[in-house]
């Protein structure tokens, strides 16, 4: 029985965030809220153009401008280069190709945007104004913008050691096994699909600080980071050479990340290297044009593949070739997403005994791209859900039976995959009838027939998913090319008197995790909500930690912590025998007190921990004093969080408008701490879906490789108006393997819901004959396919 | 340097500025108030919102001159003695926020357009909040938060 307080405050409570006070009233501390006395700040010039040779740069009358303190150009570089934490190795088995990647350019741009100098001055305005004045010659050359050209014969190279762009050309699954399944298929489905770019756009454009203190030698950033660690790793191992323990990185309040702040900038090195140089703090913020250019992308693949059915419509086969863009460098975790949280997911919910998949890997002239909430799992699900529904209207089965008769049966888990993942648990069938039932699925005809009677195509879709999260156990990532283990730590340190700060390797950037994490706490400790603090986002306050990304905070960075208060608890429990003169068998931890079974003698936390601190009646031979303790958490597997979406959309066949009027998502993310934060994980992600099915879609210039979406003007972002009400429902099966039976729910949103989106318009068309749209579906592009499906049916 | 003054939540403040400084850098550097946040270059995404004699503006798209002798608000000025504004109070109870960064501008958006329409259909909140974009929350609660601060303010 949980006690009083973990019933209002502790698991499953939907508790009001500890961090909206701040944030309400103006308060919170972003990076570029912070001033360092006597900074500088620094402007970056950036190239304007997507591929040219840097013939000569001219910064002389920049330098004496007014105001400027320095100007630095790749000539003056003398550091390391931004290091991938993947390597994946091609069919051949030999590596990718690992270009150079300096945070200022030496000889070539290879994407507008590129690093070319940097300015600081006294004020950001001399800083730019400076930045005008240098004179940098440029030999254009053409770019390559496109995935699907990129490793056409003839195609401009971005990298001499890359031949025809290709980084790397890697498959996964059984290749004759597949191919089999293909000689004995009743039906083979075929698609040809887009999985567009897109800009991930958190709210706070990416700023960083560098600071050095010439007293101590040591080294800060602040930085809008979703790991601070990881960033201190790189910097500091990889780039900078500066030893950890000179390095100090600060990700204070972080105003959204979605993957676009995990990865290391170069302009984090940058301003921590020119701090260096000129012993003074430096200051940069990203103006939104520069985050457009220049944050790291999300999605850019181009694929075909290739469903195969029996005569009942079991799934036999699947054979996926994808060309995945990598943009002009290699991100942090670029290499890994459209391999291991891409082609490891394509069994999906299905019993598919056959899969095959190839990556090529490919530079252009293009921002990097790299992880975006859900990274490779929406590409997987949008390419898997858009097969299956085209091969349901192909063999005229129903949309959803044709997904039941595949699913992976309730009680096949742990199931193993043809594509190397093992799954824990899941139940597919309740999440589906879940959704079915919150749609009010069986309605639909009637409300399509009164949109009818408007004017209005309605339509309906269904996307069934699962997702791979929780990341990630490090030998098994490390067997797979991680270049680092994917743990969590947490310590918990009970004050004298027994007030709590927890400090977490995860990383809140909207998540809640002050709040979650004090509930879990408050509740395993049996002390009030408002006892704990968490910590984060300080590698001088944290012990250690691998940052927040693929929905890995609670069921890694959590179970951390469940791991911690457990050897605070063993620790207590031998100062309560001692205090109480039992035997430390004999003590019982329960309702926050530590009592002596079968009478009521007890301590709370409160008292043992002032024992701990001021042990004078203490077991001083045997235990230290202090009530401190850290553990790191290795997970065993990763975590399967699954569902089902549907999603109504009515088009206006005249405009070609397309309104979402109803979403329904009914997820399995297992245990739930805080049921407030989870609905608005789903809300959020399922916005991003929602965006990416029929607003947001980053293009470049196919000939002269200018972004042309480089703003809110041109980049069509979800906006209030443009989203329904989010239905979201909840039906847990417990993960098996880690101590809180969570899954995650970052991504699920984001990953489940744009097939749902586009399977709907497509259903609304379906009276037309419009048989496929592309991402994003645009009134524009909804309109022509209209037009195009009568002009064919005449 | 030309001078600017004007009333910041109740206090007269002065200042110099370049003429090319913009209200929200006015605000943000000179004055500290870092709670009004720069999202985007283009005034189109509102985390930059504070009330300008009373009305809703993008301070990204006001110099700070074209404020001279103006009350201005931002959101450090919301709330009163400690109580929380109902509409901060309204986005706090129905989890209207995650990264808190458009937060500050949703919130004095969302007061003015209540000030305007006292009591707003979700449609009208929808439309009146889509000059201020949220990456987090999809919208969802920050309506379910309007409609209930809205209540709370009870049309004023």
């Amino acid at each position: 029985m949980p006690n009083d307080i973990a019933t209002q405050t502790g698991i499953g409570a939907r508790v009001k965030r500890k961090e909206d006070f701040r944030f309400l009233t103006g308060r919170g501390t972003y990076t570029d809220d912070i001033n360092r006395p006597g900074q500088t700040y620094a402007y970056i010039l950036r190239s304007p153009h997507a591929a040219a040779d840097i013939v000569k740069i001219d910064a002389s009358k920049a330098k004496a401008a007014p105001g400027v303190v320095a100007v630095f150009t790749g000539a003056d570089y003398e550091k390391g280069g931004l290091p991938a934490g993947w390597q994946i190795h091609s069919k051949d088995g030999s590596p990718m190709i690992e270009p150079p990647h300096f945070p200022l350019c030496k000889d070539k741009v290879r994407h507008v945007g590129d690093q070319v100098a940097l300015v600081c001055a006294e004020t950001y305005a001399q800083a730019r104004d400076a930045a005008e004045l240098i004179e940098v010659d440029y030999k254009e050359t053409t770019p390559i913008v496109n995935v699907g050209d990129a490793d056409k014969a003839g195609a401009p190279q971005v990298w001499p050691e890359a031949k025809n762009n290709v980084c790397y050309d890697w498959h996964l699954g059984d290749k004759a096994a597949t191919d089999a399944a293909f000689a004995k298929a009743a039906h083979v489905t075929k698609i040809d699909l887009v999985n567009q770019r897109l800009i991930p756009n958190a709210m706070e454009p990416r700023a960083a600080i560098g600071d050095f203190d010439r007293a101590t030698g040591e080294f800060t950033l602040y930085t809008t980071s979703q790991n601070p660690h990881v960033i201190r790793l790189l910097m500091g191992a990889f780039v900078l050479q500066i030893p950890e323990a000179k390095l100090r990185v600060v990700a204070p309040d972080v105003g959204g990340g979605f993957g676009s702040k995990i990865f290391h900038y170069a302009e984090e090195a940058l301003v921590t290297w020119a701090a260096g140089k000129i012993e003074r703090p430096v200051k940069w913020t990203a103006e939104r044009s520069e985050s457009f250019l220049t944050d790291a992308h999300g999605r850019d693949h181009v694929s075909h593949a290739e469903l195969a059915l029996d005569k009942d419509g079991k799934f036999l086969g699947l054979r996926v070739s994808t060309k995945a863009n990598m943009g002009a460098y290699l991100s942090t975790f670029a290499p890994c997403i459209p391999t291991y949280l891409y082609a490891t997911l394509l069994a999906g919910v299905y019993t598919t005994p056959a899969i095959y998949c190839e990556v090529k890997a490919l530079f252009t002239h293009t921002a990097v791209v790299d992880a975006y909430r859900g990274a490779g799992r929406p590409e997987c699900t949008y390419l898997l859900e858009r097969l299956v529904e085209k091969a349901a209207r192909e063999t005229g089965m129903d949309r959803v039976e044709i997904r039941r008769k595949n699913f992976i049966p309730v009680n096949a888990f742990p199931y193993q995959t043809p594509v190397a993942l093992q799954y824990d648990s899941g139940d597919y069938f309740s999440t589906l009838d879940m959704a079915l039932k919150m749609s009010d699925w069986a309605g639909f005809e009637k409300r399509k027939a009164d949109a009818k009677a408007r004017g209005k195509l309605r339509g309906i879709g269904i996307s069934t998913y699962i997702e791979a999260c929780g990341i990630a156990p490090s030998a098994v990532v490390g067997s797979l090319g991680a270049r680092a283990g994917l743990y969590e730590c947490g310590s918990i340190r009970v004050h004298p008197t027994g007030s709590v700060t927890v400090f977490t390797g995860s990383h809140s950037h909207g998540q809640g995790h002050e709040t979650t994490f004090a509930q879990l706490v408050s509740e395993g400790l049996g002390i009030s909500i408002e006892n704990v603090e968490v910590s984060h986002g300080d590698t001088n306050k944290v012990p250690f930690g691998m940052g927040t990304y693929g929905s890995r905070s609670l069921a890694v960075g959590g179970s951390a912590l469940v791991k911690a208060m457990d050897k605070v608890i063993a620790k207590s429990k031998k100062i309560a025998a001692h205090l109480l003169e039992a035997s430390v068998a004999d003590i019982e931890f329960k309702d926050g007190k530590f009592t002596v079974v079968g009478t009521d003698k007890s301590k709370t936390l409160g008292e043992i921990a002032l024992a701990a601190y001021v042990p004078h009646n203490y077991p001083i031979t045997e235990l230290e004093p202090g009530l401190e303790e850290t553990a790191f958490y290795d997970p065993l597997n990763f975590t399967f969080p699954g569902g089902t979406h549907v999603c109504e959309v009515e088009v206006d066949p005249e405009t070609g408008v397309v309104q979402v009027v109803n979403f329904t998502a009914a997820d399995d993310i297992g245990r739930v701490i805080n049921p407030m934060i989870v609905e608005g994980q789903v809300h959020g992600g399922v916005a991003q879906g929602i965006g990416q099915a029929l607003l947001e879609g980053a293009a470049y210039d196919a000939e002269s490789g200018q972004l042309l979406t480089g703003s809110y003007m041109d980049y069509c972002m979800p906006r209030a108006d443009n989203v329904p009400n989010i239905q979201v429902g909840n039906h847990a099966t417990m993960c098996t393997h880690n101590p809180l039976g969570s899954k995650g729910v970052g991504e699920v949103g984001a990953i489940g819901s744009p097939p749902a989106v586009i399977n709907a318009v497509l259903d609304a068309l379906l009276p037309l004959g419009v048989k496929d749209i592309t991402m994003p579906a645009t009134p524009y592009k909804v309109w022509q396919a209209i037009q195009s499906a009568k002009k064919a049916a005449e | 340097m030309p001078t600017v003054s004007m009333t910041v939540n109740g206090k007269p403040v002065t200042g110099e500025v370049e003429g090319r400084t913009l209200l929200v850098h006015f605000l943000r550097d000179k004055l500290h108030l870092t709670g009004t946040h720069v999202g985007c270059d283009t005034a189109q995404c509102g985390a930059c919102t504070v009330h300008l004699d009373g009305k809703a503006v993008k301070s990204c798209n006001v110099l700070a001159l074209q404020a001279n002798g103006a009350k201005v608000t931002t959101i450090e000025g919301l709330a009163t003695n400690g109580t929380l504004h109902p509409m901060q109070e309204a986005f706090r109870d129905n989890h209207g926020l995650q990264c808190g960064y458009c937060t500050p501008g949703m919130v004095m958006a969302a007061v003015s357009l209540v000030k305007d329409v006292p009591n707003p259909s979700e449609d009208q909140i929808r439309h009146g909040l889509d000059g201020n974009i949220c990456r987090c929350t999809g919208y969802h609660n920050i309506v379910k938060a309007v409609k209930a601060g809205a209540q709370a303010m009870g049309g004023k």
